[in-house]
């Protein structure tokens, strides 16, 4: 009798099927999910005493509940806020304290980009899409400012300088560093972003 | 001639054995950028656009608020008023305190001061309700909060 002494080979022919299976069933179920976003730190409820503010250190952006944008009494389109925010910071009429900046150095704008803040008020009947965009337009504002900034000071845009600090692969000690920048960059242009409630006084 | 003819006859078949490794690796890909919804979503979600956006957190340093309409087949019990969902049901904007909160006492201690809220918030929801759960995150001092979007262009969305 003629045995067969060779191990049969498996008909690896359907093992296909079964990962197209498996395939079809993760495309179905799964929706890729998104984990990003603009991060926002929301100021304490405790009361703070009212901040006198000098009214030119202040860029009034106001939304409506027709979705449109005042910035400082104009009307003003979405694309033309970020040209904005960044003239305002930018400004620097105090020459001592803002050698950096390079603004129009108008008297009637901010002094420097410490002092400067960005009142944004917006209607409850306002809709969160352009609440979205004019966040969006404003840290726009604040990065351009910090890449530039950072770009003349280490020769590497912020967004860079954020990219490797949060790389994992970075060393400890690559991190310190690199956290002192950026530590440095933000204290140039902090982020001063406020949606309290502002109040203009007659003098 | 005859020999040659017997050789061309038949076109040579394609191997399929290399076929399940590129399904697998497709199928790898699929489960490995995937996150499979741990609760339905009972709400319209769509997210506004953003360019300027940093990545989220940790996912167990994240705590998701959605916000939108109630989806089409609850509209005729819940209403079209925009709703908060947490977890999987519905809540009222009192309600998210006492959820973050509860949220909070599941995680490790020393993670509790670095939890960041993820607002997933319908675009086309009025903005009132999305201030008021923002003074509800502020009276239980979570303050850390992520308007979470879709990556793109924000100025040329319309809607």
């Amino acid at each position: 009798m003629a045995r067969n002494n060779e191990i049969p080979e498996v008909n690896a022919g359907s093992m296909a099927d079964i990962a197209f299976l498996l395939l079809i069933f993760f495309l179905v179920t799964a929706t890729i999910q998104t984990d990003m976003g603009l991060d926002r730190k929301l100021p304490p409820k405790e009361p703070s005493p009212p901040v006198p503010l000098n009214e030119r250190n202040v860029l009034r952006v106001v939304l409506n509940k027709n979705d449109e944008l005042m910035v400082e009494s104009e009307l003003l389109s979405i694309n033309e806020l970020r040209s904005s925010a960044v003239a305002f910071l930018d400004n620097g009429s105090d020459t001592k304290s803002c050698n950096y900046c390079g603004g129009e150095r108008d008297p009637y704008s901010s002094e420097n980009p410490d002092k400067a803040i960005i009142s944004l008020n917006s209607d409850r009947e306002a809709s969160y899409g352009m609440y979205v965009k004019v966040q969006n337009e404003l840290t726009a504002a604040y990065m351009k400012l910090r890449n530039r900034e950072s770009l003349r000071l280490y020769g590497l845009e912020y967004s860079e300088l954020e990219g490797i600090y949060n790389d994992s692969q970075t060393s400890v000690i690559d991190k310190k560093q690199i956290k002192d920048k950026i530590t440095t960059i933000r204290n140039l242009f902090p982020m001063r972003l406020s949606e309290a409630e502002t109040r203009q006084s007659l003098k | 001639m005859d020999y040659k003819r017997k050789k061309y006859k038949k076109l040579p078949a394609i191997s399929t054995a290399s076929l399940p490794d590129i399904v697998f690796i497709l199928l790898f890909f699929f489960m490995t950028v995937t996150t499979i919804k741990d609760s339905p979503l009972l709400v319209d979600n769509e997210l506004p656009m953003a360019d300027q956006i940093n990545k989220l957190d940790k996912k167990d340093r994240v705590v998701d608020i959605y916000v939108g309409k109630p989806a089409q087949e609850l509209a005729t019990v819940f209403g079209a008023e925009p709703k908060i969902q947490l977890d999987d049901r519905l809540a009222k904007v009192s309600d998210v305190a006492p959820y973050v909160l509860s949220q909070l006492a599941q995680k490790p201690e020393e993670l509790r001061n670095l939890i960041t809220v993820s607002l997933k918030v319908d675009k086309k929801v009025k903005l009132g309700i999305v201030s008021d759960i923002k003074e509800e995150l502020r009276s239980i001092n979570v303050l850390k909060v992520n308007y979470t979007t879709y990556e793109g262009d924000a100025v040329n969305e319309v809607y």
